[in-house]
């Protein structure tokens, strides 16, 4: 077992996930066969990669501080499951 | 005996830069607009858009990291820092992690004519989260609330000092200087009351000599250089009474309640804090080109340290004086620009330090809301060089000029607040007073040369004030 059933626990935790006890045999268990086919990978030799923190050869993509135009307030909501007064609503944090 | 203790001290500060568009998007920065405005795909954090950087945001990263004696990073890239909360849409934060674009450098701050140097970890940039608007009293009794991405990816820098200040004073004039520098580099607008400077405080306890630190706290909420004063102190008193009754320290986070005056739990740290950060596979790693730096570094403005220096040379003023007018870029350019119509730096300084902080201080304001510009400060300057009022009317003619904004010789002519220097009306009133104190007279005939300065009063309080002091002074003595 490369992950355990209390580090799926922790997982569904932070992302606020509720899991019922199949699930989480479930995932488990999908997750281990996930990550051992992963482990393939760490066959190789890389002693002589250097650690790679991005996969393109790509620097300094920016671009200059101007304003371009957005949404309008109606387009930014017509998605929200729920809104007032031009805001998002959401369920009560505490 | 009871120990001796000492308080360690670390800030984080947030501070807003004042790009034109936000750090990842170009929706605009401004602050204030209607709710969900200032949005777009990118910043509401819909799926499948892209962030690209904004290269104004690592230009003033470097600036900041330049003027805090910092070392500018060669190479520096993006992270996500993973967590749920409804003001941060994408559930995840563009921030930087380990390798932050500046490190190790430091700000030096001054308490009584002392130098002291506080180490910066480092500076990273990051974007800023929406707003929420609690239906309710607070949060905690809110049934539901509101979310505005306006400020979603408003660029921030977030500036770590190290843990090397041991007071609640040291903490406020550490906020106060960076905010100095920040403002005279022209990156941020430095609000603390609009949150475009916020700072938390990492505050621990242990008895003097002691190496190890003590548990920490995170104090947040503080939205003020007094608040940023007095919560700090809470918290040292607190930890000091925590440890002296046996209790525990709890390495949690407070919040700062500005009307009891104390630090409240908010939540327990450990559990909380896994962030689970990993490179940003959207935006490619950055190499920062020295001759950029270099360029930037030649560009750098004159910063608190050089100005205050100046002001001692070019214009005499004590150790001071210069601190405190150097410490706000604004008070600096008002002081400047009075010097330069009415050249007597000293006597500008009074008046500025003196009156005119005092009145702006009673009501909040900040100099750049002062309705006295620099050119009717030195108009009325010229008053009193006139004999035309005296030193003491010209307050009253400030605190007029201050409230309306009129020009120092119409407020003196409405008022009729001109100086009495007429002789003749003067000999009047002296006499007056010189009969209805007998004892007083006597005391003074005996030697006693206090007594001449409560008849000057006297006289002063029947001309309200307008009477020339020296006139009076020369008519009491000739009489006596």
């Amino acid at each position: 077992m490369i992950i355990s059933h209390e580090q799926v626990e922790t997982m569904a935790f932070l992302n606020q996930i509720e899991l019922s006890a199949e699930e989480k045999e479930q995932y488990t268990a999908q997750l281990n066969v996930i990550l051992k086919y992963a482990r393939i990978l760490e066959q190789l030799d890389t002693s002589q990669v250097a650690p790679m923190i991005h996969v393109l050869p790509l620097y300094n993509v920016w671009r200059e501080d101007e304003v371009g135009v957005g949404l309008d307030r109606e387009q930014a909501l017509q998605n929200a499951p729920e809104s007032e007064e031009g805001y998002f609503k959401v369920p009560r944090i505490l | 005996m009871a120990t001796d203790y000492e308080a360690v001290i670390g800030l984080e500060v947030h501070v807003e830069l004042k790009t034109k568009s936000k750090i990842f998007c170009s929706c605009p920065t401004t602050f204030g607009g209607e709710s969900n405005t200032h949005v777009c795909p990118g910043c509401l954090g819909l799926p499948g858009v892209l962030p690209v950087l904004n290269r104004k945001v690592v230009e003033y990263a470097i600036k900041a990291g330049l003027a805090l004696n910092c070392e500018i990073a060669e190479f520096t890239k993006f992270d996500r820092k993973n967590y749920h909360y409804p003001d941060l849409p994408k559930n995840y934060q563009l921030s930087q992690f380990d390798l932050p674009i500046c490190q190790q450098g430091y700000l030096e701050i001054e308490i009584n004519d002392n130098q002291k140097k506080i180490g910066i970890n480092r500076i990273h940039m990051e974007e800023d989260a929406g707003k929420l608007v609690h239906q309710g009293d607070n949060i905690a009794r809110a049934e539901y609330s509101l979310v505005d991405c306006n400020r979603s990816s408003v660029p921030l820098l977030e500036i770590v000092s190290e843990p090397d200040m041991r007071s609640a004073e040291e903490a406020r004039v550490y906020l106060e200087k960076l905010k100095a520098i920040l403002e005279y580099l022209d990156i941020s607008d430095c609000k603390m009351e609009e949150g475009s400077l916020r700072c938390d405080a990492n505050v621990s306890i242990r008895p003097r000599g002691q190496r190890t630190l003590g548990t920490k706290t995170e104090i947040k909420n503080m939205n003020s250089f007094r608040s940023l004063q007095r919560a700090v102190e809470y918290e040292i008193e607190r930890q000091i009474d925590a440890k002296e009754a046996g209790e525990p320290i709890v390495q949690e986070t407070r919040g700062w309640d500005e009307v009891t005056g104390v630090t409240l739990s908010m939540r327990s740290k450990e559990e909380a804090d896994d962030y689970r950060y990993f490179p940003e596979p959207d935006l490619p790693p950055l190499r920062i080109d020295r001759a950029w730096v270099e360029e930037l570094q030649q560009q750098q403005p004159e910063l608190p340290a050089a100005r205050k220096e100046r002001f001692i040379q070019d214009y005499g003023l004590p150790n001071y004086d210069a601190e405190i007018l150097t410490n706000s870029r604004a008070l600096a350019d008002f002081y400047e620009a009075s010097c330069s119509l009415y050249p007597n730096p000293k006597v500008v300084s009074n008046w500025v330090m003196g009156e005119l902080l005092h009145l702006l201080n009673a009501e909040n304001l900040e100099i750049t809301q002062s309705r006295v510009t620099p050119e009717r400060l030195a108009e009325m300057l010229q008053l009193i060089d006139k004999g035309t009022i005296s030193g003491k009317l010209a307050k009253t003619v400030l605190e007029e000029m201050f409230k309306t904004g009129q020009p120092p010789q119409a407020i003196v002519q409405a008022k009729g607040l001109v100086q009495i220097t007429d002789e003749s009306a003067l000999t009047i009133v002296v006499d007056q007073v010189l009969e209805a104190n007998p004892k007083v007279v006597e005391d003074y005939r005996k030697g006693k040369g206090k007594a001449l300065g409560f008849l000057v009063g006297q006289v002063m309080k029947q001309t309200r004030g307008q009477a020339s002091p020296e006139v009076v002074n020369r008519l009491l003595k000739t009489r006596l």
